[in-house]
């Protein structure tokens, strides 16, 4: 499948780099893979701050009715996709706030029963749809269409944090003092849930809604180890998606593998250098840690010693 | 003038508060005082309309409270907030001035301006680069009173503003509520506390689900009235040092 163009002058790094580039569909890929890689942080940073990671997760597979309906249906599976999700998230916020139940457990319901609904309705509508690549991504399908659609997301969505940033980070930091000051706060919250949907299905074909929850927060939560602002985290997330992103698709290239898994190690991958070396924090590398390694040290030499 | 006329809250169908009547002056300091879980913030939220009434009305200057929030600080208890959240004290005293910004514009230099001199008040302008997580928790409950500042309103309502604070910082707060009210604001604190401590109140609100007195602290902390709110009669010890401290000495 794959031709190899040989050039003696190139070294071999830069053709190991270049040789994807040459075809069309990684071209389109990775260009969608950075644009995810960039949104899913800067969106999964509100749910971080929330403690509402998962529900990222359990947006992701919402969708999956709303996909399988308007297939069948012949619409834009997107919109499909948009109303499941903000449905979900409209009826966890309605069963947490007239129930005693909490969150946690409403949305282990809403994200189990949604997906199985999901499912079930792809085998009965005898859809055509590819369950396994809405899972877990399919860089082998993006068209250019897929880019420029994707795109788009990503600049509405970022410019509206932009436009809405101290109003969101009121409204995420404290609720009711943003509701006291008279800040519209339901319609934040539908927002905010469009904005995660947008987000989910913007990085559906790069890294599946399996595990898109992992370009949520993965390096959210790396950055969140690193800096102490809201905004430096959204944009070291960002970066460190795109990277990531990357990163995975080259790999996903050369190993045939999903490109979803790839990238969502990679990110994990960087969490456990910062859980490991964050500067301020990092296991390895806080001052105490250091210390304690240090008097360990000097006690074994002292047992040699002794010895 | 803040009044409150027959005000009814339930909180999922247990009654919470029930039939509240009151008036506050302006440019007065009002303690809340009750039991745990006798409502007072709920009391609060509901002035604020965070949470819904069943029947009663809350009016400040004639007009519902709710429709004036820019007239109205709030400072929500300290375990409401999650301190572990990535923002520095600067940013959150700037929270203040986000209605005043409008949507799509960030705050004015006018703004900055006010944040800075309120960082000042509570003496926290050398700290407003360092995130909130690593403040002790009076320094907390400052960085909430300099946003309650910031916001300019006239009515302030803090909720158990006191917890985690040191003998220090108390001192300080209390300056700073009688600044606030010789500046013609009213103040209402929801506090725990008992003794001399209550005696910096100009009035206190006493409740358990309902209004057992309003008065000058040393009209509504009477034997009766304490056992009205508390459920039993005060412990002799306690109850000799509550008031003792408060009013004799």
């Amino acid at each position: 499948m794959r031709s190899k163009p040989h050039s003696s002058v190139k070294p071999l790094m830069l053709e190991w780099l270049l040789e994807p580039l040459s075809f069309e569909f990684m071209r389109n890929a990775l260009m969608v893979g950075i644009l995810a890689g960039i949104l899913c942080p800067v969106v999964g940073t509100y749910l971080l701050v929330q403690r509402m990671a998962l529900l990222g997760d359990v947006m992701a597979h919402s969708v999956l009715p709303g996909l399988a309906i308007a297939f069948f249906l012949e619409i834009n599976i997107l919109i499909g996709a948009f109303v499941s999700g903000i449905i979900s998230a409209f009826l966890i916020a309605w069963i947490r706030s007239q129930t005693r139940i909490k969150v946690d457990a409403a949305m282990a319901l809403i994200f189990s029963s949604f997906f199985a609904l999901g499912v079930l309705l792809i085998t009965l509508l005898r859809n055509k749809l590819d369950l396994d690549s809405f899972l877990f991504g399919d860089i082998l399908g993006v068209t250019q269409a897929d880019v420029t659609r994707t795109a788009m997301i990503t600049l509405v969505v970022l410019a509206l944090v932009r436009l809405f940033y101290k109003e969101l980070f009121f409204y995420t930091f404290d609720r009711l003092g943003a509701q006291a000051i008279g800040l519209p706060i339901n319609s934040i919250y539908l927002g905010l849930m469009a904005g995660v949907t947008l987000t989910i299905i913007a990085s559906m074909q790069t890294v599946g809604v399996a595990l898109v929850v992992a370009l949520l927060v993965g390096p959210a939560t790396t950055a969140y180890l690193l800096v102490k602002e809201l905004h430096q985290m959204m944009g070291l997330g960002a970066l460190l998606g795109a990277v990531s992103s990357v990163i995975g698709m080259y790999i996903s290239y050369y190993l045939n593998v999903p490109s979803g898994p790839c990238i969502v190690l990679i990110s994990c991958g960087f969490f456990v250098l910062a859980v490991l070396f964050s500067p301020s924090e990092g296991l390895l590398t806080q001052p105490e840690a250091v210390n304690r390694a240090a008097s360990i040290l000097s006690r074994l030499k002292q047992t040699e010693r002794s010895k | 003038m803040l009044l409150v006329h027959h005000l009814y809250v339930n909180y999922r169908s247990v009654k919470a508060l029930e039939d509240i009547t009151f008036k506050l002056p302006e440019g007065i300091l009002v303690g809340l005082l009750g039991p745990n879980g006798a409502g007072k913030s709920t009391l609060i939220k509901a002035l604020l309309g965070l949470i819904p009434k069943q029947a009663g009305e809350v009016l400040y200057r004639d007009a519902p409270l709710q429709q004036q929030r820019k007239q109205v600080a709030y400072v929500p208890q300290r375990s409401q907030i999650d301190w572990d959240y990535p923002a520095t004290v600067w940013n959150v005293v700037m929270l203040a001035r986000t209605t005043h910004a409008g949507w799509f514009r960030s705050p004015s230099r006018q703004s900055a301006e006010i944040v800075k001199e309120s960082l000042r008040r509570v003496d926290l302008f050398d700290l407003r680069d360092r995130p909130i997580g690593s403040l002790s928790g009076g320094q907390q409950q400052r960085v909430f009173l300099a946003r309650a500042i910031a916001q300019q309103a006239n009515l302030l309502l803090l909720d158990e503003p006191l917890a985690a604070v040191d003998k220090k910082t108390e001192a300080l707060i209390f300056q700073i509520y009688d600044e606030l009210k010789a500046e013609g604001k009213t103040l209402l604190i929801s506090c725990h506390e008992w003794g001399g401590i209550l005696n910096h109140y100009d009035q206190l609100l006493l409740i358990n689900q309902r209004l057992v007195a309003q008065g000058v602290p040393k009209e509504v902390m009477t034997p009766t009235n304490i056992e009205l709110a508390y459920g039993i009669p005060p412990q002799p010890r306690h109850f000799h040092d509550a008031l003792e401290t408060t009013f004799f000495c």
